[in-house]
């Protein structure tokens, strides 16, 4: 699963721009596809299995895009100001490296500090490409960027980019692979734009509307020193989690005690998780239509956002093997 | 076999469309209280399309069925309402307490003539005056609990609840046309003309929404019932193209006036179909027509809630760029107006769905 891991995390796909890594995930699911269409907002949406008397129509969802930059401006030394795609933080920016869609190149830095106890404001940084006028700097406003980091192999520990969410997005692709077989309609959606507000999975909600909602995604965690009081209670390496809530949504208690159910079915360590901020496709699944039982399994991970996520890979292939057993049964909720 | 536009000639900016524009821009339409536009629209489009719907929020719905196949859907979305102000307290003596609806910073309230309600009734933004100022106290930022609304009084039909919009009449300045509310009559001016002289390779569904400067409240349902392919939205955008600032060079100009068309990339609640943001590059640049690029950030339009609609939208914003916008008066080009106008003829005279079809 590594070497999948480390394609996904490797391809390009800011927010709204997802061609790429819609292209690398389709390569990978299309030989286990029933159905596989892409729809208005270039979500990849693939259904395996016929369903049946004891099935429901189930979706499961993990977000393609990854957040980035957007350039504003080219300014007549050729430095490139930029606003953000997603929840990039800039104190993660500084010596950081951009890549484009392009293929360019460039090095963020900022303008002198007036105050070194304070973070920088977006406002105060800047994409260095290695040019000295706008005329030859090869990119223009509206032009995207990632960040450039290449994938590395702790052992257990993986670091990258973007592991929010091609983790959510592996996990998804290895268990389409594994299914034996499912009494269940399953809708797996690989959606866009959701660091902008989920809105792929919005629309693609809508079109499956399903009777169950399932994301995959990353979460943060509470095992790394810190000075603050506030502590989360989720650790790398004890388990896929299961989300009681967000600041977006209250997972459904059912879909929760379900989760909990199946994994203890299996022996698999898990953990609850609450998350003070930040949300899932989970929330646009929960408020399609008239309303439907969402929740979401998460990949525990830490520094999310910044250029070197990190992940347990014990707690990714417990999180594959939790998701088979979910959904190749009947759900009674 | 698809009809093709071959024929059709781009609409064109005269006095006629001027006279409209200032119309457009003298009526008050504070969201909520759209009627006085939805009137003038309504008489403008009636003959001109099959369908006219006023639906249960007031957006005017106004379809124009194209001829031949493989028909897109294009839904053209202008907002008719304007930030203004609500009267919300009666104090006696013709003084009224008022809040302000939709984006007002306090600044550019107090001293203000006003009109409220449908019936135009005058009246004046008052604060107290310099003289009676001690200390620091009239060097503070002004907040609209300092402010109210006096009318005379005369025996007037204003009422709590009645909106007010700034007492600005329209003029032309030169090269240039001065008005209130020009966010976003531009656009309803704009799609009028579209509906008017709409291409016949597509079938256009005209939104003139309402609520869309409180959350887009209206372009929600609007594209819910239209349905449509793909959406175009016509708006203003602001210019802060001031020659110099803070004596560098100006970064945050976000559009400059007499530089086209402003087409959208990203805002705070939209990222636009690439597909559509080549296209419309595309379709200026063949018809040697000036735009620009607006800069990626905040801000936002009804394209925010139309393309999450149903089971997606692909959308596009195209504005044009005005100065001073959400103030008592603003500043537009013609020219910047004419070019939006055919930019987005253009574009619509020649869509076909392998554009939807294309990778993006």
């Amino acid at each position: 699963m590594k070497p999948l891991i480390q394609k996904l995390v490797e391809t390009q796909g800011p927010s709204g721009y997802e061609t790429q890594i819609r292209s690398v995930v389709r390569a990978e699911v299309e030989p286990y596809a029933n159905e596989l269409k892409v729809d208005a907002l270039g979500n990849l949406i693939v259904r395996k299995g016929e369903g049946g008397t004891d099935g429901m129509k189930i979706m499961l969802a993990a977000h393609i895009d990854e957040i980035g930059v957007m350039v504003t401006q080219v300014d007549e030394n050729g430095f490139v100001r930029f606003t953000t795609l997603g929840g990039v933080r800039p104190y993660t920016c500084v010596g950081g490296r951009v890549r484009f869609l392009s293929g360019a190149a460039g090095v963020i830095s900022m303008e002198p500090l007036d105050d070194l106890s304070r973070v920088p404001t977006f406002e105060q940084l800047y994409i260095d490409m290695g040019y000295s006028n706008s005329a030859e700097t090869p990119v223009r406003v509206g032009d995207v960027a990632t960040f450039d980091r290449p994938f590395l192999d702790l052992g257990n520990r993986l670091v990258a980019k973007s592991l929010d969410d091609r983790i959510g997005v592996a996990v998804l692709i290895e268990t389409l692979r594994q299914i034996k077989d499912t009494p269940h309609q399953l809708y797996f959606v690989f959606s866009t734009q959701e660091e902008v507000g989920v809105r792929g999975a919005t629309t693609a909600a809508f079109g499956i509307d399903p009777d169950l909602g399932l994301a995959v995604d990353v979460t943060g965690t509470g095992d790394t020193p810190r000075r603050t009081k506030v502590r989360m209670d989720v650790s790398l390496g004890k388990g896929p989690a299961i989300k009681v809530r967000d600041g977006g949504m209250l997972a459904d208690r059912r879909v929760v005690d379900w989760m909990v159910k199946g994994a203890e079915k299996l022996a698999l360590p898990y953990q609850m998780e609450i998350l003070e901020g930040g949300s899932t496709d989970a929330r646009a699944m929960q408020l399609t239509r008239a309303g439907i039982p969402a929740g979401c399994l998460s990949i525990p991970c830490r520094y999310v956002h910044s250029p070197s996520e990190m992940v347990d890979f014990t707690d990714v292939q417990n999180a594959v093997t939790l998701l088979i057993e979910l959904v190749s049964h009947p759900v009674i909720l | 076999m698809a009809a093709m536009a071959e024929n059709y000639q781009f609409p064109q900016i005269g006095d006629e469309q001027i006279k409209l524009l200032e119309r457009l821009s003298n009526a008050c339409a504070v969201s909520g209280d759209e009627g006085e536009v939805r009137k003038i629209v309504l008489s403008e489009v009636r003959p001109h399309a099959d369908v006219v719907n006023v639906d249960a929020l007031g957006n005017v719905l106004a379809s124009r069925v194209g001829s031949g196949d493989n028909r897109l859907k294009v839904m053209l979305a202008a907002h008719m309402d304007e930030v203004g102000l609500m009267l919300i307290n009666n104090q006696g003596d013709g003084i009224y307490r008022f809040e302000t609806v939709g984006g007002i910073s306090a600044s550019d309230l107090a001293g203000k003539a006003v009109w409220i309600g449908k019936d135009h009734i005058p009246g004046v933004i008052g604060i107290k005056p310099v003289h009676l100022a001690h200390g620091d106290s009239y060097q503070k930022p002004i907040d609209v609990d300092d402010l109210h609304i006096d009318v005379g009084p005369v025996a007037g039909k204003e009422k709590v609840g009645d909106r007010a919009t700034f007492a600005t009449t329209f003029m032309r300045l030169g090269p240039s046309l001065r008005g209130k509310a020009l966010d976003n009559r531009l656009g309803v001016a704009t799609l009028i003309e579209l509906v008017k002289h709409a291409p016949p390779n597509i079938d256009l569904q005209a939104a003139f929404t309402v609520q869309e400067e409180i959350a887009s409240r209206g372009a929600r349902v609007a594209a819910y019932a239209f349905n449509p392919d793909l959406a175009i939205i016509l708006d203003s955008t602001p210019a802060y193209d001031l020659p110099a600032w803070e004596t560098d060079e100006n970064d945050r100009y976000n559009t400059r006036l007499g530089a086209g068309p402003a087409i959208y990339m990203a805002d705070s609640s939209t990222l636009s179909d690439p597909r559509l943001i080549r296209y419309m590059i595309q379709t200026a640049e063949e018809n040697k027509l000036p735009y620009q690029l607006r800069q990626p950030g905040g801000g936002g339009t009804d394209a925010g809630v139309i393309h999450k609609q149903r089971e997606g939208i692909p959308s596009i914003s195209v504005s044009v760029p005005g100065r001073y916008h959400h103030s008592p008066a603003a500043i537009v080009r013609l020219s910047d107006w004419q070019n939006t106008l055919t930019l987005v003829a253009a574009a619509l005279s020649h869509l076909t769905p392998a554009l939807l079809a294309s990778d993006r």
